[in-house]
């Protein structure tokens, strides 16, 4: 494997793990505030997903006729308007889904794993629906900003890629930021510390879920939207298993904490990427891409059994 | 006398269930969904063992029954049938009648094999990193037999059927649906007497407090060795007698994260730590598949609302951890243990 053909494998890595950290992100700041797997979290990828491909399709037939190619500006604004408004309405529909189902069971303090249970259903429920009313043709997310590919000393890359993988590390930044120094990031970290003296001093623990979920949600959205520039099928079922893989990544990362996300995330895409990379290595051949699962779950297995609470996570001293 | 009721309702079951279908009473579609309640139940009652009982997170049950119904797969296309990759039947026909049963408990057992996978980590991690590595090993088997060229891959695996209609050509009778019934009992009576013993209060100390459990002289490793292989094992017999099924395939698309979750929601709904919940959540959600089935793709539209409707109205289950003997104890007459029904005698 020469250096430029690593590299390539590197970015397309880069850009393949930036989907499942930020997925894994929803994941595990409601997990951090709630304790409950969200693990309806993957279909609201989907939901973004989707909820974008209507606005920017929408919005494209308004702005042009189909037939002259947009000004420049014109389609980043309409990229720019379908980031926003995916966001903000899966934001909706996460905390939405939060206040009828997760809440009402909440508050007749069911145990933490019907909960669970009732995301599985969720989850279940936005497919399905999907399915029935959008039927299963795949949809084709529209190419919003032409694909341009640069090359640079035999690495080749588009633009799309770049813009995936700079947005991820930048939400990665802010919401750290906003976890650390803001002062409802403050309030999310104490309530995933004690559940029980948080709201007596006077945390409003409804708000501060709510903006988990928002927070979440969106990014979920965002996710969904850079998956459906980079690749350009959308499906009813998209979300399933890379919402599974990124609740591992979440994990293996050390779930509750946002930079266990990131890195658990990476680290996922990173392993599927180069086992399949490693099939065109000589001496390599029988490692064909069908081994991807097996040899990722079984790294990720490895890391778990060596390092029980994931690579960032703190062991929570237990009084006897 | 009163030790006579339960074995004479479960013999009359038996008869009605497989006379019925003998006598095609029940029209093969009916079979089909007593075949399905039946591997149902196995796998509910047994996953309650881990999830309710320890409470434990197993999230990749899918997984075992995968590798039970490969493994007996396998032996029974092997030893009974003619088979491309096999060749020709190492045993003649009429041995499979005997030896049916062999093979399902060494599915079952390879099963339990694999289950150490999740027992041994599970010595140290505990809660949502162990579903995790359920879920790990769920993929991991899946992906394995995806991988395995000779068993047919992602294709699945074909050949059980003629292993059945061998069977039938010697002794014409629901073979499957016997077996499914003997399975589907001999599970109930495991957990039950497993959790009445003292092994099994050590299951339950366990769930309460880990660390008191083991102040109190549990071994506690030694119980979610056992607890993880029974569960596992359980779960590889319900998969060898899925293996089976009139359709005559089995493939690793059967085994997702899908068929876990399925089992996953009859254990919750039917309450956790609670055999006849469990009996009847898995029998109700049979039926439920069933009695939507006209509602197409809207199927599963309807059914994770009805259940998240159902978590809110009844937010611990159906029985919740109570029995069905705790609800009605005039039951208990009939399925109590001895000493349960001597009490209410006196009482």
């Amino acid at each position: 494997m020469t250096l430029a053909i690593f590299l390539q494998h590197l970015l397309n890595a880069l850009q393949w793990g930036s989907f499942y950290a930020l997925i894994a992100l929803g994941y595990t700041m409601v997990y951090g505030v709630l304790l409950l797997i969200n693990f309806a979290h993957g279909d609201i990828f989907m939901v973004g997903a989707y909820i974008g491909f209507f606005i920017a399709t929408f919005l494209l037939g308004v702005v042009s006729n189909g037939a002259t190619p947009l000004p420049l500006w014109a389609s980043w604004l309409i990229l720019i308007l379908t980031i926003l408004g995916s966001m903000v309405l899966t934001a909706g529909v996460g905390v939405g889904i939060e206040r009828v189902a997760y809440r009402p069971l909440r508050e007749r303090g069911a145990g933490r794993l019907y909960l669970v249970i009732t995301a599985l259903m969720i989850g279940m429920f936005l497919e399905y629906l999907n399915l029935a009313t959008l039927g299963a043709a795949d949809r084709g997310f529209p190419e919003l900003i032409e694909t341009q590919i640069y090359t640079v000393g035999g690495v080749s890359f588009t633009n799309v890629k770049l813009i995936v993988i700079g947005l991820a590390v930048l939400v990665m930044v802010v919401l750290e930021l906003i976890v650390r120094r803001t002062k409802i990031g403050m309030a999310m970290r104490a309530i995933s510390y004690d559940k029980v003296a948080v709201p007596l001093m006077g945390v409003p623990m409804n708000v501060i879920i709510s903006a988990t979920f928002v927070i979440g949600s969106s990014l979920a959205a965002l996710a969904g939207i850079m998956y459906g520039s980079a690749y350009h099928i959308l499906s009813f079922d998209m979300g399933i298993l890379i919402g599974w893989k990124a609740f591992i990544a979440a994990v293996v990362g050390g779930i509750g904490e946002i930079r266990g996300a990131m890195v658990g995330g990476f680290l996922l895409g990173f392993i599927e990427i180069f086992v399949v990379a490693m099939g065109q290595i000589p001496g390599f051949e029988w490692l064909s891409s069908t081994y991807r699962d097996l040899v990722a779950f079984t790294i990720l297995l490895v890391i778990l059994t060596i390092k029980p609470t994931g690579i960032f996570g703190v062991a929570r001293r237990q009084k006897v | 006398m009163r030790k006579l009721y339960l074995p004479l309702i479960v013999l009359l079951l038996f008869v009605v269930i497989i006379g019925g279908s003998w006598l095609r009473i029940f029209n093969e579609y009916w079979q089909l969904v007593l075949l399905f309640m039946g591997i149902n139940i196995i796998l509910t009652v047994s996953l309650n063992l881990i999830n309710g009982y320890m409470g434990e997170f197993s999230c990749g049950h899918a997984g075992f029954m995968a590798v039970g119904a490969y493994v007996t797969g396998i032996l029974t296309v092997w030893l009974f049938a003619e088979d491309k990759v096999f060749g020709l039947p190492v045993l003649p026909a009429a041995w499979a009648i005997p030896l049916f049963p062999v093979a399902l408990i060494i599915g079952a057992v390879a099963a339990s094999l694999v289950g150490l996978l999740i027992a041994i980590p599970s010595f140290r991690t505990r809660g949502d990193y162990l579903a995790i590595v359920t879920l790990a090993v769920n993929y991991i088997v899946k992906s394995a037999i995806e991988n395995m060229e000779v068993i047919g891959g992602p294709r699945g695996f074909v050949g059980m059927k003629r292993v059945m209609n061998n069977m039938a050509d010697v002794l014409d009778v629901p073979w499957l649906l016997i077996w499914t019934f003997i399975g589907m009992i001999v599970t109930i009576l495991i957990i039950r007497n497993f959790m009445s013993s003292t092994f099994g209060k050590g299951v339950e100390a366990i769930r309460e407090d880990e660390i008191a459990a083991e102040l109190m002289s549990v071994n506690t490793r030694r119980v979610k060795v056992v607890v993880f292989m029974l569960s596992c094992g359980l779960a590889g017999l319900a998969g060898g007698l899925f293996a089976h099924w009139p359709g005559g395939y089995v493939n690793p698309g059967t085994f997702t994260i899908l068929k876990s979750t399925e089992v996953m929601v009859m254990v919750y709904l039917g309450g956790m730590g609670s055999i006849s919940g469990s009996i009847i959540s898995a029998i109700g959600f049979t039926l439920l598949l069933e009695v939507l089935r006209p509602l197409g793709v809207f199927k599963w539209v309807v059914i994770p609302l009805l259940l998240v409707v159902m978590m809110l109205l009844r937010p611990t289950g159906i029985l919740g951890n109570r029995e069905l003997t705790d609800v009605f104890p005039r039951l208990r007459a009939i399925f109590g243990s001895e000493e349960e029904s001597y009490a209410l005698a006196s009482d």
